[in-house]
């Protein structure tokens, strides 16, 4: 019994000096890994899940649509608006976009571009089938319905 | 004075884990996670308005039809469904069905694996070859979004299990084949070969919605 005795009766202390480095290691982790928002999003985002999910190779080659119920309803409405760069655009000015969209590619990237649309789960397919059609009209075939994983049962 | 006797001045380094702290905390906050993941597809190209439309000659036993309205219900080859979960198999079963199949697509049969060549009903009055099979999915314009995705992520999925299991991947490890890589690519030719991705997606009705 005297020997554990002696070695309980000194007090033991958790040395903290490698905390700052723990806490260090984690920040460069988060540095790394964040990419600050370009725009603010002004529609309500709940992406939808699925399985099946692709990744995107070159960021540079996409462009953002969002799509959902503005989160200001009061000033914009309850219907759902379709947001690119920074403001609401409407259907009509959506070839435009992805014609300025295009504009700052290389010309042989111009028909790489991939549109990933961002669009809240409680939208109706009306306002997205528009979306298509504008592409299609454009030549920006390549379409991405952005979605989050869901675990595979 | 001689310089050892002042001491080395030393900075407190006591505070720097509360700064390294306010720093981590203000990029947690702010991280969002790379989401650059979706469902990728590429649309078809316009329609030429001098030129009719193609007359469809396809059998009606080459399409599988998927009809959803704007109260979500779901209508699959003319029978309702209610849960999703099975149409995966549904579609699987359909494609590599080859009733009829030609000489070049019998060579394709030949070459599938035991676990594909199962599912391979033979039946008459199903898809012929998968060269024809088209699955064909038509919604409404009030259909909610989160349904569509649903379905076209099963539709999606059945075919990139089917490449997977031909050469010995999981629908995952299929679709993460970096094609950059040319090894890789070539996997990813190899096993889409002689089976393309048939998914129609037709323009919807307007019966609901705006």
């Amino acid at each position: 019994m005297a020997k554990f005795k002696k070695k309980s009766s000194t007090s033991q202390q958790i040395s903290t000096a490698s905390l700052p480095d723990i806490i260090f290691m984690l920040l460069f982790f988060f540095m790394v890994t964040t990419v600050l928002r370009e725009s603010t999003i002004m529609v309500k985002q709940s992406i939808p899940k699925a399985t099946q999910l692709r990744k995107l190779e070159q960021k540079k080659l996409v462009s953002y649509m969002y799509v959902g119920k503005p989160t200001d309803t009061k000033k914009f409405g309850s219907e759902p608006k379709i947001q690119a760069n920074d403001a609401f655009i409407d259907v009509e000015s959506i070839i435009q976009f992805i014609e300025e969209e295009k504009g700052k590619l290389a010309e042989h990237e111009k028909d790489q571009l991939t549109i990933s649309l961002k669009v809240d789960d409680e939208t109706k397919m009306g306002i997205v089938v528009d979306i298509t059609q504008k592409m299609r009209d454009v030549n920006a075939r390549k379409l991405m319905y952005a979605a989050s994983r869901r675990a595979e049962d | 004075m001689p310089r050892g006797s002042r001491g080395t001045p030393e900075v407190n380094s006591s505070s720097m884990a509360d700064i390294a702290f306010l720093l981590l905390i203000f990029f947690l906050v702010t991280t969002t996670i790379a989401t650059d993941k979706g469902l990728t597809l590429t649309l078809p190209p316009k329609a030429d308005p001098n030129q009719p439309p193609p007359d469809i000659t396809k059998n009606q036993r080459n399409i599988f039809k998927i009809l959803v309205n704007s109260s979500d219900r779901i209508l699959v080859e003319d029978e309702p469904m209610t849960d999703i979960s099975g149409l995966r198999d549904q579609v699987k079963e359909f494609i590599l069905n080859f009733g009829q199949p030609d000489e070049e697509t019998q060579a394709l049969y030949n070459s599938l694996p035991a676990s594909l060549k199962a599912l391979s009903k033979r039946s008459e009055s199903s898809s012929d070859d998968p060269t024809e099979a088209v699955v064909s999915f038509k919604a409404d314009r009030g259909t909610s979004y989160d349904v569509y995705i649903a379905i076209l992520d099963e539709l999606q999925g059945a075919y990139y299990e089917i490449y997977g299991e031909r050469i010995g991947l999981t629908a995952d490890e299929f679709r993460s084949l970096d094609r950059k890589k040319p090894d890789e690519q070539e996997k990813y030719t190899i096993a889409r070969e002689g089976f393309p991705m048939n998914i129609s997606i037709a323009e919807p009705t307007k019966i609901g919605g705006n």
